[in-house]
């Protein structure tokens, strides 16, 4: 509900609220969308390996269940700002792909990378090992992703307009751009839960329908884990 | 039963990564698995881009990729191969049995790829310098083996890392270059900005301290983070 009305909120203020840009007139205003989704997503890979460390620490496979969502989502969300980015580059700079741009080079490589998490889970037979594996995955992407940012971003003397400028927006543009970072954050939040619950759901469904002996209908392959009857329980 | 078995301590680990990585070559050795085609892909690769490229001979940026996007995908195929004989045969089952350290397996691993990447380059060095370079690679030598140097440590520990991950998954010569590429481009970017200006038309440029020092704590963090991280790709 939050998440609804921050949103509008965003969407309001972006569209009736911000002054339109200097230089790049009313299609900077894509700038409020494109990078809080840049930033969330990125958060979302992170806070995932964040919870790949829980995983392996803990080995509790719920916390392999929440590094997957989270994961999957920030990865969704990383399609939203290549889409977005490419939009804007394509209005800002006259190209719908720039070489030069490091941050969104350093993107498609994150980007590149984290798609293979899915196919190495559904790659992977035993549930324990695929946890197990995906895990691993999820910690060595997540320390690759500042490297790799710092890496890309000394390879080039352009500047994107960097998270630092934020700073020197002027107020209206800020508030605008804050608030629309908390909510794509919330909508991120949102999505997370939705999913969690949604999963536990059809992991207690299988249970159910296993017990009473029916044909297993939803068992199907997919690269989500698969959670054990006794690891169900709250998100 | 009262044999004295190993002692509270068990063998040292320099010991037990010597003797695996012995192990390792003599295998290689003996059944020529990864060196000879790795060479023999870079050489052919580089037949490739001459034709790709339509160049006889070619200098500064452009040489140093080829160089090093061939040298990253020979470097594929010992990825590739790196623990497949282990798991058919049962060498993780007797490496597991030992009391030994499980980080030994993943030094003795690293060490045996790195000294398969300095045979392939060891080879593809100079054919690329026979077939498609333009200026003499004299002058670039020192410079480009001392990035190649800190290339290789950095290949060898996501390599293995990347290679005990993929080789339990059902596609793992899908799997293994897959994750690998993305992982290594930042060494591809550091190593190409350094030999760019070595293998420039007018003579050898100066060394590019910053690249060193990327190239250096990518190694740095990665070697950590395989060492961290390797032990929970044995446990079966």
């Amino acid at each position: 509900m939050l998440t609804v009305l921050v949103l509008s909120a965003a969407l309001a203020l972006v569209f009736f609220y911000a002054p339109d840009d200097a230089d790049q007139g009313f299609v900077q205003r894509i700038f409020y969308i494109h990078v809080p989704l840049a930033i969330v997503a990125l958060g979302g890979f992170v806070v995932g390996a964040a919870m790949a460390v829980a995983h392996l620490r803990t080995r509790d496979p719920r916390w392999d269940m929440r590094s997957y969502v989270a994961i999957h989502l920030a990865l969704v969300l990383a399609v939203g700002v290549l889409i977005t980015g490419a939009i804007w580059a394509r209005a800002a700079w006259g190209v719908w792909w720039d070489w030069n741009d490091s941050t969104l080079v350093s993107f498609l490589i994150i980007f590149l990378l984290y798609a293979t998490y899915q196919p190495l889970r559904f790659a992977i037979e035993d549930p324990e090992r695929q946890a197990r594996y995906a895990s691993v995955f999820a910690v060595v992407a997540g320390v690759f992703v500042p490297l790799n940012f710092m890496a890309v971003r000394l390879a080039q003397a352009y500047v994107h307009p960097s998270l630092g400028s934020a700073k020197n927006l002027p107020g209206s543009m800020r508030l605008t751009f804050l608030v629309s970072l908390a909510g794509i954050a919330l909508l991120y939040a949102t999505l997370w839960k939705y999913e969690m619950t949604s999963k536990y759901a059809s992991a207690q469904l299988r249970a159910l329908r296993r017990k009473l002996g029916a044909p297993d209908a939803t068992a199907r392959r997919s690269a989500a884990p698969a959670l054990p009857p006794a690891a169900q329980g709250t998100v | 039963m009262s044999a004295p078995g190993p002692t509270a301590a068990g063998p040292s680990t320099a010991s037990v990564v010597f003797a695996l990585l012995r192990k390792e070559l003599r295998v290689e050795l003996r059944t020529l698995e990864s060196v000879p085609a790795m060479s023999l892909l870079a050489v052919t690769t580089f037949v490739l881009f001459h034709f790709g490229l339509n160049r006889g001979r070619v200098d500064g940026d452009l040489a140093a990729g080829v160089l090093w996007v061939t040298l990253l995908f020979a470097s594929m195929l010992a990825i590739n191969r790196l623990f497949v004989a282990d798991l058919e045969q049962g060498g993780f089952d007797g490496f597991l049995l030992a009391p030994v350290s499980r980080s030994a397996l993943l030094l003795a691993k690293a060490a045996a790829l790195g000294v398969y990447l300095v045979a392939l380059e060891l080879v593809a060095v100079p054919a690329f310098a026979l077939l498609l370079l333009g200026p003499s690679i004299g002058g670039a030598l020192p410079g480009l083996v001392a990035s190649l140097a800190l290339a290789d440590l950095g290949i060898a520990a996501v390599g293995t890392l990347v290679a005990a991950l993929a080789v339990r998954t059902r596609a793992r010569d899908l799997i293994g270059p897959l994750v690998a590429l993305p992982l290594l481009i930042p060494v591809l970017l550091s190593g190409a900005r350094l030999s760019a200006p070595l293998l420039a038309g007018g003579g050898p440029g100066p060394l590019a301290g910053r690249w060193l020092a990327t190239l250096a704590l990518y190694d740095l963090v990665f070697g950590l983070i395989a060492y961290a991280v390797f032990d929970f790709l044995l446990e079966d």
